[in-house]
């Protein structure tokens, strides 16, 4: 190859080379950015804190009237007596860990399995449950039913 | 061009640009070792990057931890790349600091005129280890709890003060959520405040004393600073980058079970690998020697060598004439075998 | 009994301890007030061996802190002091004759207006349902081996019911009943059994109660009954079942079952369950496994064998759609990921299942299939995060693969252009 020819060449060559450093450059921050970005968008959470969870809108939860949600991992019943007063019991039921419901006809939480009746303070009323519900604290605040450990 | 000139006229970056120009790195055979300290660097700059990233959601209370750090790694988008990163990096931190001191060591950098910038290296690992050794305790899982715990107690065997700097360690007199805040603010506020001043210091000195050419090797020529050594700079880098993300995607560090102060101490309980020769050292200490518990004596040996480190340029008198005495490699050689064969006993023989 | 009577009121008088001296006292009663100085403690308690016996315990009985001393159920005079206080005159009997025990304790326990100024709530029926009971039958027989008030409740304390060191208290009841019935010897003469007790500490209630310390399981008395023990028969066992056990009698009583048990005279829980070895219930109780209990009464290629079959199925289809899910969730977390949240559709699962367990009951494979079709959705939504959770181990891979490829070609470029300004150098 001769000097006039191999110039240009090179010099295309090294342009080229400019071009791609840009572009891949310009790839490498966005394979950075893209996670750094999406990280600071924050994620949908019921969690107020680490141990409060808005259980129910108010408007969910007529009097005589119960709602399963998640706690802590661990299915609880958040429930508004015929009375009028909200409270709120770990659903998991102290005989097999079935999930307990409210029954509206019973005016009470019941555990479908094997027939458990908890009163609305979570004290067993007939079957085999062995020990009470645990009961957590109700915040009623605005619109929110919160939840937290009692 | 008006822009680059009103910039110019400003910052006056050609004194800076001219310096980079006449800045050259000699090449040699262990021309290699050069780039430990890059190496270290960019670790650094992935900490403090991730670091403030991990900053958005975490949360340093003793209920509230565990649960952050788990929603940081479940629902945050590409938390748990972050956070995977974070302690990656963390891990290679450690070893490229290392690994960096042992170049500087054997290459006999320290000599004059160099003595503060070794001094200042060897704080900025000091800061490192505390660096590590703090951040381990944040996501409250019940090893870091543990580890925790037992490395405290390791700094309450220090003659004298002891007991006292444990109680300042923990902020109290166990590990509970007063240790969490201290942990957390030393980690997130003073080491970063410390490492960015010694880091300063460390850096500008490396420019104002250029690259140290290793005694009694053949120096077989020079290359620019700029661009050809920071371009080999950078694709070490770039590749350390692509490393990471490998196996921060492949291998994702485990966060465990949330710690139970009650619980009893889990089996096979034992630091990270970088206190692990300190740890398996002062576990075969026998119970006492000459009188003195043995753990005391121990953690005083251990302070003692990390001072003698410090002051490694003053004690090698060898050095300082341009001399490279086999006594002082064999003794480094030693310490670093010694360090190895305690992790490795540490590592074979289970707690 | 006259005079007796008139001393107790003459020492109580004479005691000042007037509050509710003037009130009637049961016939014969022999409740005394504490003297100032009771001579049986002040002497027994200071004496060895078998005299110090009868002082023993006492400052824990519960009838102490009711004000019946000793010589309530003694006699005797305990304002005199020494032997004297032993008079036969003054009542003293000694040790009480056991077959006269039950008569003695009802003196005051049969009494409903003297029992209220103690304890109220305590029923006063003991002593009369005591006499429909095996123990008392035997006892009016002449029979005086059999269990008087003093073999389950103790004597030297007599402790409360609900005090946990009675031998009465629900835990200590199965040891107490089998300090008699474990005992072979003395059950052969009526041909009873004596393993009831072996059977019941590794059943099901046996392990609740004495183990797990759940004092909601039954003891002996909660199915043979306290004082009117008697052994449940074929026609009550289910209702003693029900006690507890609700909703599954409910689902028997409506099941095709029912009729069947009666004419054939079959107890309906035992037939299948067993009595004092009730063991917690498998499903292989369930078909036509061995150890199914459906093939006591179904021959294979029977319609009912047929039914069974298809209710394990269910069980079984839950079971494995669960088993699935947790392969695919152990997997996920195997690569790191969190799936905490399949948890609550694990425990849905369960909670299906279980349920379905106790429907089978109906004996209506209709009805079990309804259950368990919602415990089907359950472990299959499971499984769909485990899925998710998979497919976001992928999708990480994938991006993983991109900015690998991107940071290969900056770090080639990079070194290309490295190799250009050595060209352009050299």
């Amino acid at each position: 190859m001769d000097e006039a020819g191999a110039r240009p060449q090179r010099i295309r060559r090294r342009r080229f080379l400019d071009y791609s450093f840009g572009a891949a450059l310009a790839a490498l921050a966005g394979t950075v950015l893209y996670p750094v970005i999406n990280y600071l968008i924050p994620p949908k959470t019921k969690e107020i804190t680490h141990q409060a969870v808005v259980a129910a809108k108010g408007g969910e939860l007529p009097p005589n009237s119960g709602k399963i949600f998640a706690f802590e991992g661990k299915p609880a019943i958040v429930l508004r007596t015929p009375e009028g007063e909200v409270r709120a019991f770990t659903a998991v039921c102290t005989h097999l860990a079935c999930t307990v419901q409210y029954r509206p006809d019973l005016q009470h939480i019941w555990c479908a399995c094997h027939d458990g009746h908890y009163d609305l303070h979570g004290q067993v009323l007939s079957g085999p449950p062995p020990r009470p519900l645990v009961e957590y604290k109700v915040t009623v605040k605005g619109d929110d039913v919160i939840v937290t450990r009692a | 061009m008006g822009l680059r000139d009103w910039l110019s006229e400003r910052l006056r970056y050609e004194a800076a640009g001219s310096f980079l120009e006449k800045k050259t790195v000699p090449v040699h055979r262990y021309a290699v070792t050069y780039y430990t300290g890059g190496i270290t660097l960019f670790f650094f700059l992935v900490q403090v990057l991730t670091g403030l990233l991990l900053l958005m959601y975490y949360r340093p209370t003793s209920d509230a931890a565990f649960e952050s750090v788990r929603l940081i790694i479940s629902r945050v988008r590409f938390g748990w790349l972050v956070r995977n990163i974070h302690v990656w990096s963390a891990n290679a931190m450690v070893g490229a600091a290392v690994l960096h001191l042992a170049a500087t060591f054997f290459g006999r950098a320290y000599r004059k005129p160099r003595e503060l910038t070794w001094v200042s290296g060897v704080l900025l690992l000091g800061v490192t280890l505390a660096f590590a050794f703090t951040g381990y305790l944040l996501p409250w899982n019940t090893l870091a709890y543990f580890a925790t715990k037992v490395g405290t107690e390791i700094a309450g065997d220090v003659p004298l003060i002891g007991r006292a700097l444990m109680v300042l360690l923990r902020g109290g007199e166990d590990i509970t959520e007063a240790t969490l805040s201290r942990f957390f603010g030393i980690h997130v506020a003073i080491l970063p405040a410390l490492a960015t001043v010694l880091l300063g210091l460390h850096l500008l000195l490396v420019q104002i004393h250029g690259m140290s050419r290793p005694i009694s090797v053949r120096v077989t020529g020079e290359e620019r600073f700029f661009p050809e050594f920071m371009l080999r700079d950078f694709i070490v880098w770039v590749v350390l980058l692509g490393g990471l993300a490998v196996v921060a995607t492949l291998w994702p560090w485990p966060l465990g079970e949330k710690a139970d102060p009650l619980a009893p101490a889990p089996a096979g309980l034992r630091p990270e690998w970088y206190f692990l020769f300190m740890y398996q050292t002062l576990r075969l200490l026998p119970g006492r020697i000459a009188g003195l518990e043995g753990e005391v004596v121990g953690v005083t040996l251990f302070a003692l060598a990390g001072l003698g480190l410090l002051l490694v340029p003053f004690l090698d008198r060898w050095a300082q004439r341009e001399r490279s005495h086999p006594l002082v490699s064999a003794l480094g050689a030693a310490a670093f075998a010694f360090a190895l064969l305690m992790t490795a006993l540490a590592l074979i023989r289970p707690m | 009994m006259r005079p007796r009577a008139l001393l107790c009121i003459l020492l109580v008088t004479a005691a000042g301890v007037g509050g509710w001296a003037g009130t009637a006292l049961p016939p014969g009663s022999p409740v005394q007030a504490a003297p100032a100085a009771d001579s049986c403690s002040n002497c027994h308690q200071n004496l060895t061996g078998k005299l110090a016996a009868p002082a023993e315990g006492m400052s824990e009985d519960v009838h102490g802190r009711a004000e019946l001393r000793c010589a309530g159920c003694h006699g005797g005079d305990p304002a005199r002091s020494g032997m004297d206080a032993h008079d036969r005159a003054a009542g003293f009997t000694g040790v009480p004759e056991r077959r006269r025990i039950p008569q003695q304790c009802a003196r005051c326990h049969g009494d409903p207006g003297f029992m209220r100024r103690f304890n109220p709530s305590l029923p006063t029926d003991q002593f009369a349902r005591y006499l429909t009971s095996e123990h008392g039958k035997r006892l009016v027989a002449g029979d005086s081996n059999v269990a008087v008030c003093t073999s389950c409740h103790g004597v030297h304390p007599v402790r409360a019911v609900s005090d946990s060191r009675s031998p009465v208290f629900s835990t200590n009841v199965p040891a107490t009943c089998a300090r008699c019935h474990a005992d072979a010897a003395l059950m052969k003469p009526y041909g009873i059994p004596s393993t009831q007790f072996a059977e019941y500490r590794e059943s099901v209630h046996g392990r609740a109660l004495l183990r797990r310390g759940n004092r909601q399981a039954p003891a002996c008395n909660d199915c043979h009954g306290n004082h009117g023990a008697v052994p449940p028969g074929v026609e009550s066992v289910a209702n003693v079942c029900a006690q507890c056990h609700r909703a599954t009698r409910d689902l028997f009583v409506r099941s095709p079952h029912k009729k069947a048990f009666d004419v054939l005279g079959l107890a309906e829980c035992t037939a299948c369950h067993g009595t004092h070895n009730i063991a917690f219930p498998t499903d292989v109780m369930l078909g036509q496994d061995q150890a199914s209990v459906c093939l006591q009464c179904h021959a294979s290629g029977t319609a009912g064998l047929r039914a069974a079959v298809e209710m394990r199925g269910a069980l079984e289809a839950v079971k494995a759609a669960m088993a699935q899910a947790e392969v695919v969730l152990k997997r996920a977390a195997a690569a790191g990921m969190d799936v905490g949240d399949a948890r609550l559709d694990l425990d849905e699962a369960t909670s299906q299942l279980i349920r379905a367990r106790a429907v089978t009951h109906a004996a209506s494979p209709l009805e079990v299939q309804r259950v368990t079709a919602a415990g089907l959705t359950a472990a299959r939504r499971a499984r769909g995060v485990g899925e998710a959770a998979l497919a976001e181990v992928v999708f990480r891979r994938r991006g993983l693969g991109l900015s690998v490829a991107v940071i290969a070609f900056v770090a080639v470029l990079l070194w290309l252009k490295l190799q250009e300004l050595k060209r352009t150098s050299t």
